[in-house]
């Protein structure tokens, strides 16, 4: 049940291109024609299956609180979590070199269709945007990371599939002329993310209103971490006074 | 400018309005759009980006001649990564409950298309003083639409610049809310940011019209 709600809510709530404007510059350039556009999402679907959960393994085991307590007792207060960017993005970049490498020597035909968008992967900020939010929304397994990834690349393969074909038929519309190109793919884009706001409340009956005070409640938790330590300092004051 | 040549003041000047790299070289489109809901984040991110493109530019610059081209992509991606850290180290320590309305978009600098292509277009192939320049002046044309859309959005969505109740009040019913005026909640939804960008586009290009697409 985890598993169906994480992939629909990736495809159709969170959809990477019109929730969080994710991809934006390759969702743009390459939307020209329907063709291009459907190589251009396969490519993010696989790479996206393949580095959220490398990704999740790296936070897990290396990068967040505590997550070196397999090396032994005394790394147990080790956070390294400011190191994520540099590390999740060294395996973006080598994954997607590795993968244009096996496909290139196992698959020439899906090298020739796939080939020339792996390298775009590498700096096209969905990818990123995955590994990042799969440790700001604290993924809880590894199954379902797997699952994340490969439903936001869905929801983002949907979105460039879409727009490519809306701009094929734009094609024979009177647009004004400055709006012509950029200008109208923006605004349509806009159009077709107020479309998919109406399925915000698919899930779980408009979940909307505590994601707003998402960042409030996270500063107050800290706050309140932060008093509760001093509260503990004092009391731990106290006894020694009394000692 | 006396301190600058023609040549180095139109590196700084084109990109602020014929060659902007938001709305014409459609590049650095992601954050621009995802956290303008506000003027003073969207401050945040152009000061940010501006940091980051300047200093990474001249890095990229004097590296030009010893990295590998193969390997090119990624010893830039370790750059900005780099600096990205420490943009974000830097806010969170000065600036908490920012950085965390900004979440991953901080983050997401490091893929901003704008620094990979500046990079690759400009960094490798001229010298430190030019492509800091180069860099300074793609990032302030990104700051500048960032800041427009953020003062849009925040002035019209929830009628406050920066956080000043610059309309009046809405529940005491001061200033324009005295004759009626209501905020437009929906500017604050992600999707007028793209219709918003798009409307800057049809202005700029219905008075530039050199920049008009065939299609």
């Amino acid at each position: 049940m985890e598993h169906i709600e994480l992939f629909f809510k990736s495809i159709f709530v969170d959809n990477m291109v019109f929730a969080t404007f994710l991809g934006m510059c390759s969702y743009l350039a390459v939307s020209k024609k329907v063709s291009t556009a459907v190589g251009l999402g396969a490519a993010v679907i696989f790479v996206l299956t393949v580095t959220v959960p490398l990704n999740w393994l790296l936070d897990q085991y290396i990068l967040r609180e505590g997550a070196l307590v397999w090396l032994g007792e005394e790394f147990a207060d080790y956070d390294l979590s400011f190191l994520s960017f540099i590390l999740f993005i060294a395996t973006i970049a080598t994954m997607v070199q590795l993968v244009e490498i096996v496909v290139e020597k196992f698959s020439p035909s899906l090298y020739n269709s796939l080939g020339i968008f792996l390298p775009l992967i590498a700096v096209n900020c969905a990818i990123l945007g995955g590994s990042l939010f799969m440790q700001s929304r604290d993924i809880e397994t590894l199954g379902l990371a797997l699952n994340y990834g490969f439903s936001s690349g869905i929801g983002w393969f949907l979105a460039i599939l879409a727009i490519a074909a809306i701009r094929e038929k734009i094609r024979y519309s009177n647009v004004p002329a400055p709006l012509r190109g950029l200008g109208i793919t923006f605004i349509i884009t806009g159009l077709m993310a107020i479309g998919f706001m109406s399925f915000g409340g698919m899930l779980t009956g408009g979940d909307d209103a505590p994601k707003a005070d998402e960042t409030k409640t996270a500063v107050q938790q800290e706050e309140n971490t932060n008093t509760t330590i001093e509260a503990i300092d004092e009391v731990v004051e106290v006894s020694t006074i009394t000692e | 400018m006396g301190l600058l040549s023609k040549k180095d003041s139109k590196l700084i000047l084109d990109p602020l309005a014929d060659n902007n790299p938001i709305t014409i070289q459609v590049l650095g489109i992601c954050s621009a759009l995802a956290i303008t809901a506000q003027l003073k984040a969207s401050i945040v991110m152009a000061i940010s980006v501006i940091f980051v493109l300047g200093i990474g530019n001249v890095v990229i610059s004097l590296m030009r001649n010893v990295i590998p081209s193969k390997i090119r992509i990624i010893v830039q991606l370790v750059v900005v990564a780099a600096l990205v850290i420490i943009v974000d180290q830097i806010l969170k320590a000065y600036a908490y409950t920012l950085s965390k309305e900004l979440s991953v978009f901080i983050g997401l600098i490091i893929t901003n298309c704008i620094i990979m292509g500046r990079f690759e277009a400009f960094a490798l192939g001229n010298g430190p003083w030019r492509s800091f320049l180069d860099g300074i002046g793609n990032a302030l044309g990104y700051g500048v639409i960032l800041i427009i859309v953020g003062f849009f959005r925040e002035l019209l969505g929830s009628g406050t610049l920066l956080g000043f109740k610059v309309l009046g009040d809405p529940i005491e019913k001061t200033g324009l809310y005295a004759i009626g005026y209501e905020n437009n909640g929906f500017m604050l939804l992600s999707p007028m940011a793209l219709i918003v960008v798009g409307i800057i586009i049809w202005v700029q290009r219905s008075k530039n019209k050199a920049l008009i697409e065939e299609h």
